[in-house]
């Protein structure tokens, strides 16, 4: 060495410099193996709709069908089970109208759903993602006083009316998302599409 | 001296002088001064460690035989069940080790509570210990999704959709950890790669952390005073003995009782009443439909409890998020402790009313909102979580306060007896 004095802030200058290349360095390297942990092509393509047949759905039943790996739930309402959707006092309910709740515009309405009659869901709980049981009767002693037939969600007590809107006072803070359908026929459902977008 | 011996010295020498062989064992082992008043609840560390000895070698026999696919999943569950010899055995003996591991770090933990033994300046020791706990819990609930039964998958959603719960960022983070929007063989196969090198790795490099930080502070004692302040003139502390031999023969005593217990399980009743197996995870996972009752294996149903127990909003914010909140923050306290306490004294011996009444509260409570997160909720029973998720807190929030007005009683020079 033809000078033995250390010249530190040039020492400290190319110190600083390679730990923020190499950290730039890492950063980017981190990327495909953060990215690698998304949903791959494989998973992103299963989304097409289905078609479920409902013509033989008798009134008061449920009919469950897997749609994008979730349970959707097509409901053939009674008449009884109609009127009881008016019958809420103001406060029993989270978000009566809907307003901070998903569905598309055909179910933004009291029923939530394009015909009174057929109810179609997302059985998923906005809470935490179980699916809620179907609790059609109007005196179930385990949910509680006050039932008046819907959802239970048995893992941490959400409670849906049967139009899946959220009871006030539970741990959901969302209604029941309907998904995006449209009648082909009849007796003929297709859950994923509707007219006006698909979903 | 015989001639084998000679030769197993001089290659114990030979190694020694290529390898830090002896330093290694004595630093750590025959010349590592430990107090000599350990009693009871000084068996749980070493506990531990057995234990996690015994979860890696079940842990590697049962990956030899399982299939990390939805579709195979249950049935090499039930294979290795069924058809693989002693396959009933190293299955038992890892789902029993699960629950062991749980019930011997609850009870290190209360020791630590216990004996103040977070307190400076062990708080480093204490923090790698939490991170500890923190990591086993995610090895515990990953490794709960590979059976792919109905409580494996409907855990997993429920545990998953929490993260969904942060707002902005939840959605797109729970589509990342699950790599897809639902839990599925993808969320299967990266959970299996996580529980059986992931993590394993990383507990035992904290495992190795937390050990030599235990022993660069030196381990507390039921009477929390420090044993190096008074040194004997071999520059030992006076109220310490080596750990080998005195406290390697006492831990393989301690092993010896926990064997008996754990064999009696394994053998007798491995589902234990369906706390340690859920009775819903013999039914293969079924995405369509949530078992009418879930509850969470039970070292996880104290912050399922307070999970539950937030149902109001407040602050603009949805209860849901405010539940998830409250059941991080239950589990984050902890690493608080050290600095929450603002008692002179370590140990519960000395310490005053106010600290032993908490801490006695804190443990029913803690054990009451366990009990009620394996029921199913009804109206009072959330009632009662919410009134214990408050006292647990208060526990927290309330220390600086009580341990500072506590009337301590004097703290000995020496250990007694």
């Amino acid at each position: 060495m033809r000078d033995a004095v250390v010249d530190t802030s040039r020492r400290r200058f190319l110190t600083g410099t390679t730990v923020v290349i190499g950290g730039i360095g890492a950063a980017f390297a981190a990327v495909p193996f953060i990215s690698s942990f998304q949903p791959s092509a494989r998973a992103k393509a299963m989304g097409a709709p289905v078609d479920v047949d409902i013509s033989k759905l008798e009134p008061g039943q449920r009919l469950i069908q897997k749609w994008r790996g979730k349970p959707v739930w097509v409901v053939r309402r009674t008449d009884e089970m109609l009127e009881n959707l008016n019958s809420f006092d103001a406060v029993a309910l989270r978000d009566p109208q809907s307003d901070q709740s998903e569905q598309p515009r055909y179910a933004k309405n009291v029923w939530r759903s394009e015909k009174p009659e057929y109810l179609v869901l997302v059985g998923v709980c906005t809470h935490l993602g179980c699916s809620p049981s179907y609790v059609p009767d109007m005196s179930a002693p385990d949910v509680g006083i006050g039932w008046k037939g819907g959802f239970f969600c048995p893992c941490h007590g959400s409670k849906f009316d049967l139009a899946g809107r959220v009871y006030n006072g539970v741990p959901a803070p969302s209604n029941l998302v309907v998904p995006p359908y449209k009648f082909l026929t009849e007796g003929k459902l297709r859950v994923g599409e509707d007219d006006g977008v698909t979903a | 001296m015989n001639a084998i011996t000679r030769k197993l010295v001089d290659l114990r020498d030979w190694v020694d002088e290529r390898f830090p062989l002896m330093s290694l064992w004595n630093d750590h082992i025959a010349q590592y001064y430990a107090p000599k008043n350990f009693n009871f609840w000084y068996y749980f560390g070493a506990l531990s460690m057995a234990v996690f000895g015994l979860q890696i070698v079940t842990g590697i026999w049962l990956a030899m035989n399982y299939k990390p696919d939805a579709d195979l999943a249950f049935g090499s569950v039930e294979y290795i069940m069924r058809d693989v010899d002693w396959g009933w055995l190293i299955r038992y003996l890892h789902s029993t080790g699960a629950s062991a591991f749980f019930i011997v770090i609850y009870l290190h933990m209360f020791r630590g509570l216990m004996y103040g033994s977070f307190k400076k300046p062990r708080e480093l020791l204490w923090i790698l210990g939490m991170l500890l706990y923190l990591m086993l819990m995610a090895e515990a609930f990953m490794g709960y999704l590979l059976p792919w039964g109905q409580m494996s998958y409907w855990g997993a959603q429920v545990i998953i959709s929490l993260f969904g719960a942060i707002p902005v960022i939840g959605t797109t983070l729970s589509e990342w950890i699950r790599g897809d929007y639902v839990v599925s063989d993808i969320t299967l196969n990266r959970f299996f790669s996580l529980h059986v090198i992931a993590l394993p790795f990383a507990l035992a490099g904290l495992v190795m952390l937390h050990i030599l930080a235990l022993h660069e502070v030196g381990s507390n004692n039921p009477d929390g005073v420090e044993i190096k302040k008074l040194k004997g003139p071999d520059g030992h502390p006076l109220d310490g003995i080596p750990f080998h031999p005195y406290y390697t023969v006492k831990d393989l005593m301690g092993l010896s009782v926990f064997l008996i217990l754990f064999s009696a399980v394994v053998f007798f009743s491995p589902e234990m009443g369906g706390y340690f197996l859920e009775a819903n995870n013999f039914i293969p996972a079924n995405p369509m439909q949530t078992p009418p009752h879930i509850s969470p294996v039970w070292y996880f149903t104290p912050y399922y409890s307070i999970l539950r127990a937030n149902t109001v909003n407040f602050l603009w914010i949805d209860a849901k998020v405010w539940g998830v909140v409250f059941m991080g923050l239950g589990v984050l306290i902890f690493f608080l402790l050290p600095w929450l306490d603002r008692s002179p004294v370590r140990s519960i011996r000395y310490r005053g009313p106010l600290f032993k009444g908490a801490l006695g509260i804190f443990v029913v409570v803690f054990v009451i909102l366990g009990y009620l997160g394996l029921l199913p909720p009804t109206a009072e029973r959330t009632l009662m979580a919410q009134v214990c998720t408050v006292i647990y807190f208060l526990f927290f929030l309330l220390m600086p306060i009580y341990t500072s007005l506590d009337k301590n009683k004097p703290v000995p020079e020496r250990v007694t007896k």
